[in-house]
């Protein structure tokens, strides 16, 4: 009677699995992430050639004995460098999801609950939204250097704004509880109800927002190094081995092929996992989250 | 009505003069000597003064910031120092690619991404919902660049269907405008309509659980005029609010797209800047460019009273 | 008293037999609706009562075929003028909806599409189904808007929903449900989300309408008191069973199934109980008390409301003072005034002789330990990442009690208000409305406060729970000598447990006096208005009879 509902012929399996509808994607997911962390982690001892050895005599090979991605026009090792340019791309990934999310709580706490700061804060980060924040983050690599703390400041400043509305309007819903109003009238200091009882409900939202964060911020930096202002090449990420890689893209596009595809791998299966964790943590979030 | 219009073009001028305050601030409360930084380590000292002199860095802070606005408000964005020609004049010469690859962007994005969305929703947890999610999910994941080569790859290289790079201006007509920018349109799109398409899907389906559904089923109707007059209708606040601020990616995708498809438009020209330290070119174009979001922004504000009855004055 | 009608020879307009319905994603089929056997006949009222998850609602979209997706129909027929509605396709489906069965809902508010003018949306109905020309469409949609009472009905017809009041919306929906004159309407708590005085024109309206056009009526509600109004029979769900079913006067006077008689048992007199001695001792005074919201505002002036008017009262230790009135009429401006939750603009707040009006946020803290809060919603008043135990500890701990001591307290309470001893290791999730609320008074009472405020504090409870929960109330208040200032808009609660009570209207007092007097002789327009609304009031649920006949004043 009810408007028919194609069910997936997946579901019993799924069921059989004790898994829900979307464990499987979710599963694959953190499987293809685990494997990205582990390998970039042990790259110094499981990569077959040092990154940075350049070899003229085999340059812009395919596949062949010991390079089993070929080499690129230094003749340096494509499988060596795409193992270790991940492990500097993951690193300015989380340490900008972490202080975007820290920064970003404490003025977002700050905007909720004060009134009077509330206007002003909130007129700055709308500013700070109007800014693209790719060219903001190119210009403040291109003043500060092309160091890896650079960087990480250029692509986190951009992120800061999203995650301040996200945590004030939580805190704004939530002061309105009546559980909030109780606790003010059991007489609860306003410091005890903002940690005790403010701050958690914007944990979930905050798990959520920071694991999409660390996707952006690893596309972000790769974008900044694809333009060159990112980190300088001689520290591979997989950002500046596609830039490197452009010139020669039409003789041997594996260049930018196997670094994007490595990066591409990534930024998905942290997607997915932000995704599965907004359903889980908090189906309302959806509409937060936007 | 028009008072409300007002009050709202009013309220953009804090928000512009705040951008306007940071892109000021960004050279000058950089660590270290801002004329060092533009001219770079081979500068000799005379050479600093003089940019010093011709950026008025020797000038107290406010009353650097004062002039440069006053000049602005002029129209005055300042003169190149590498080409030593007006700002005005680099942007006038290199923003119609942008424009025309940007608008077709958008149209493209919006008839595609709307429709996903919604058919998305409607048909929540089926085959056809996964495909939009699993493309919408993509299109955040696989970055810009890789996108467009991967279109060059195939398309161009292997298929021979659009020339490899470069651009033709629409003056010349439709089809050679068209086949140079279709490419690049169609990689800004992946992220915009990723974007737009997973917007729809949230908000149709939020609606599509309200009252007033039931009652238009309830009245008789079939899906498609549920669908479209009763749900879309409602949705389209959040969407339009979506695609807004997803200018501000389109505005970052521009400037990838155009270094990989080689497009003389002004996303390549502030790449060139920023990597030349070419100052007052970077701050036009920052300025510009946030300027273009908020303007953007209170339009589509404005035009929500078009869709919602109950965002009146 | 009762409707009297027989329609025992009128023709069967909707006939289920055997309705299931389950859950078939659920371990072992749950099922929703058990084997449920309605009959309606031609200008019939017939009304589906019961309380919250008895399966009234998912009846009635079972018949309009609108079951939410996880439900499916398992077993039974239903049929519409003798053909069976089941193995209908959707399509057939549509075209009887609204033509021949109409369905109108809950809120009203929400209900209407907020995008499109309701002249449009009673339109629609007409386009959906009829080959009319536009015209006459149009001629047709006002006819309905004045069969409905709507006032002004050009301008109404131009109207978006939010521009028009609750009842104004109900009677919009009324109108594009019989614009087609089906043959069933289905009534789904069409009165629950409106006023009193509103839900007594929407029921007089929807009565009018089935009389001129002859349209049974399958109306679903929690409320005897409406049952009571309108009903020519009555089934009695519970559990997605039918537990009875019989004509309304029979099923009043003597109702057969045990579930009946307690839930007829739970439903409050009307008649006041005697207010307890009056004591000196004065807890809390308020006098002259303002509250006006907006003004201000930088580029205009923004519009004035003034929801608290010279609002003043006392009321002294062990006694219950009722604050009645209908939505918008600044009873809980009141309550949160009090509880200093919001600051009043002007006025005096004696709590135990000191005045809390405009004491600052610390020199406030010594007093808010003397005056706790019940709020109406049980789902949101406990934090739900906290368990039970530091929910209740929250207070006095503020207060310097000590944790082992103030735990030992809350043990105490749960006992006091019927909760397991494990309960304070639980989490709100856990329990019912019913047995959250019980929490919320216990967290309230661990304070010793001399003055308690319950908002609207029973109003989400279903009947059964209600009464359990004033018991509650009243218990404590005869242990503790707790006052109580209770917010309500339910006259019947009212009259259960208040001493005083005040009525307002539009932020201001109309009348303030002892509950016997005030309820049983009301001397304001507007309060006589309000009992004269109260559905059912003429009878006498608790004791299956007519209420005991009390001189009614009438004004000299």
């Amino acid at each position: 009677m009810a408007i028919p509902q194609p069910t997936s012929a997946m579901q019993p399996v799924l069921r059989w699995l004790r898994l829900p509808r979307l464990g499987v994607g979710t599963g694959i997911a953190a499987a293809i992430l685990a494997v990205i962390v582990l390998l970039t982690l042990l790259s110094p001892w499981i990569a077959p050639h040092d990154p940075l050895t350049m070899n003229p005599l085999a340059r812009l090979k395919g596949p062949i004995e010991g390079h089993p991605l070929g080499t690129d026009n230094f003749g340096r090792d494509i499988l060596s460098r795409v193992l270790i340019g991940g492990r500097l791309s993951l690193i300015i990934g989380i340490a900008t999801a972490a202080i975007a999310v820290l920064i970003g709580l404490v003025i977002g706490v700050v905007a909720g609950f004060f009134r009077t700061a509330d206007a002003i804060i909130m007129r700055m980060m709308d500013a700070l939204m109007a800014i693209p924040s790719i060219l903001l983050a190119i210009a403040l690599v291109a003043l500060n250097g092309p160091s890896v703390g650079s960087v990480i400041a250029a692509i986190t400043i951009p992120e800061i704004p999203r995650v301040v509305r996200l945590v004030r309007a939580v805190v704004l819903a939530a002061r309105e509880e009546p559980y909030v109003e109780a606790a003010i009238a059991l007489g609860t200091s306003m410091p005890k109800i903002l940690v005790r009882h403010l701050v958690p409900n914007t944990l979930a939202p905050l798990i959520v927002q920071g694991t999409y964060i660390l996707a952006s911020a690893i596309l972000t930096e790769a974008i900044l190094s694809f333009l060159g202002a990112g980190v300088s090449t001689e520290t591979p990420t997989w950002g500046n081995i596609m830039a490197e890689g452009r010139l020669f893209f039409r003789i041997k596009p594996e260049l930018i092929l196997y670094p994007g595809l490595a990066l591409s791998l990534c930024i998905l299966s942290i997607n997915l996992l932000g995704d599965a964790a907004r359903d889980m943590l908090d189906p309302r979030l959806k509409k937060r989250a936007g | 009505m028009l008072g409300y219009i007002l009050r709202r073009c009013l309220a953009v001028i804090p928000v512009m003069l705040l951008v306007a305050v940071f892109v000021f601030l960004l050279l000058r409360l950089t660590p270290g000597d801002p004329a060092a930084i533009i001219a770079g380590d081979m500068a000799t000292p005379a050479q600093l003064e003089r940019i010093r002199e011709a950026m008025g860095l020797n000038q107290p802070l406010h009353i650097q910031f004062v002039t440069w606005v006053g000049r602005l408000l002029q129209g005055d964005l300042g003169v190149s120092l590498i080409s030593n020609t007006p700002v005005s004049a680099m942007i006038a010469d290199r923003v119609g690619p942008t424009f025309s690859i940007a608008i077709l962007t958008i149209i493209i994005s919006v008839v595609l991404a709307v429709p996903m969305g919604v058919l998305a929703a409607w048909k929540h947890r089926s085959g056809a919902d996964y495909a939009v999610m699993t493309f919408s999910v993509l299109g955040f994941s696989v970055p810009v660049f890789v996108v467009g080569y991967l279109f060059i790859l195939v398309f161009s290289l292997q298929l021979g269907w659009f020339p490899v790079q470069g651009y033709t201006p629409l003056a010349q007509g439709l089809g050679a405008f068209l086949s140079n920018a279709i490419l690049p349109a169609l990689t800004l799109s992946t992220i915009y309509v990723a974007l737009i398409a997973r917007m729809t899907r949230a908000n149709m389906l939020e609606v599509l659980g309200e009252d007033y559904i039931r009652t238009a089923r309830a009245k008789g109707a079939p899906e498609r005029t549920v669908l479209f007059r009763h749900a879309l209708r409602n949705a389209a606040v959040p969407i339009l609010t979506v695609i807004g601020t997803g200018f501000a990616l389109l505005i970052g995708g521009v400037v990838v797209t155009e270094t990989v498809f080689n497009i003389p438009g002004i996303g390549r020209l502030t790449v060139d800047a920023i990597l030349a330290r070419d100052y007052p070119v970077i701050q036009a174009m920052i300025l510009l460019t946030s300027f273009l979001y908020v303007l953007v922004n209170l339009l589509i504000d404005l035009s929500y009273s078009l869709f919602d009855p109950r965002i009146r004055y | 008293m009762f409707k009297t009608r027989n329609h025992n020879d009128a023709p069967v307009v909707l006939q289920t037999s055997g309705l299931t319905v389950s859950l078939p994603e659920t371990p072992g089929n749950l099922k929703v609706l058990k084997s449920i056997d309605v009959t309606i006949r031609h200008s019939e009222t017939v009304c589906l009562v019961g309380e919250s998850g008895s399966g009234k609602s998912v009846t009635s979209l079972a018949i309009m075929g609108l079951l939410p997706q996880a439900l499916k129909v398992a077993g039974g027929s239903i049929q519409l003028q003798g053909r069976d509605l089941l193995p209908l396709s959707q399509a057939q489906m549509r075209d009887l909806r609204a033509a021949r069965v109409a369905m109108i809902f809950q809120e009203p508010m929400t209900a209407l599409n907020p995008v499109l003018r309701v002249g449009d949306q009673i339109m629609e109905v007409m386009e959906l189904h009829t080959d009319l020309p536009a015209a006459e469409r149009r001629r047709r949609a006002v006819a309905i808007m004045e069969q409905v009472h709507l006032p002004d009905v050009d301008r109404i017809f131009r109207s978006y929903p939010h521009q028009l009041s609750g009842g104004q919306r109900q009677r919009i929906m009324i109108a594009m449900a019989l614009v087609l004159e089906p043959v069933l309407l289905i009534a789904d708590e069409p009165t629950t989300a409106l006023d009193v005085t509103t839900q007594k024109q929407i029921l007089a309206l929807i009565d009018e309408l089935q009389q001129n056009h002859g349209t049974a009526v399958l109306f679903i509600t929690h409320d005897m008191g409406v049952v009571a109004e309108i009903a020519d029979t009555v089934y009695v769900m519970k559990r997605g069973e039918i537990v009875e079913h019989g004509p309304v006067d029979a099923l009043l006077r003597q109702p057969r199934a045990e579930y009946t008689r307690q839930l007829l048992k739970a439903v409050p007199s009307l008649s006041p109980r005697p207010a307890r001695p009056e004591a000196d001792d004065a807890v809390l005074r308020v006098e002259r008390l303002n509250k006006i919201y907006g003004g201000g505002g930088i580029l205009r002036k923004l519009p004035q409301a003034h929801a608290a008017k010279d609002v003043g009262f006392t009321l002294s230790r062990g006694r219950t003072l009722g604050i009645v009135g209908e939505s918008g009429s600044g009873k809980s401006t009141v309550a949160r005034c009090i509880m200093r939750l919001i600051d009043p603009s002007s006025g005096r707040i004696m709590l135990d002789g000191s005045d809390i009006a405009g004491l600052s946020r610390a020199a406030l803290r010594p007093h808010r330990k003397k005056l706790q809060v019940v709020f109406q919603d049980p789902m949101r008043s406990l934090n739900p990442r906290w368990t039970i135990a530091a929910s209740l500890i929250e207070g006095p701990l503020n207060y310097g009690t000590s944790r082992a001591d103030a735990l030992a307290e809350a043990a105490r309470l749960m006992d006091v208000v019927g909760l397991p001893q494990d309960a304070l290791g639980r989490y709100p999730h856990q329990f019912s409305g019913g047995q959250r609320q019980r929490i919320a008074i216990a967290r309230a009472v661990m304070m010793r406060p001399d003055v308690l405020v319950a908002d609207e504090a029973v109003s989400a409870l279903d009947v059964s729970v209600q009464a359990q929960v004033l018991d509650l109330l009243h218990q404590l208040q005869r242990d503790l000598e707790i006052a109580i200032v209770f917010i309500t808009h339910d006259l019947r609660v009212a009259a259960q447990i208040c001493d005083d009570v005040i009525v307002m209207q539009r932020g201001a007092v109309v009348e303030h006096g002892p509950a016997s007097e005030v309820l049983a002789a009301p001397a304001h327009a507007y309060t006589r208005a309000l009992i004269d609304a109260a559905p059912g009031r003429s009878w006498d649920f608790q004791n299956f009879r007519e209420m005991p006949k009390v001189p009614h004043a009438e004004p000299a």
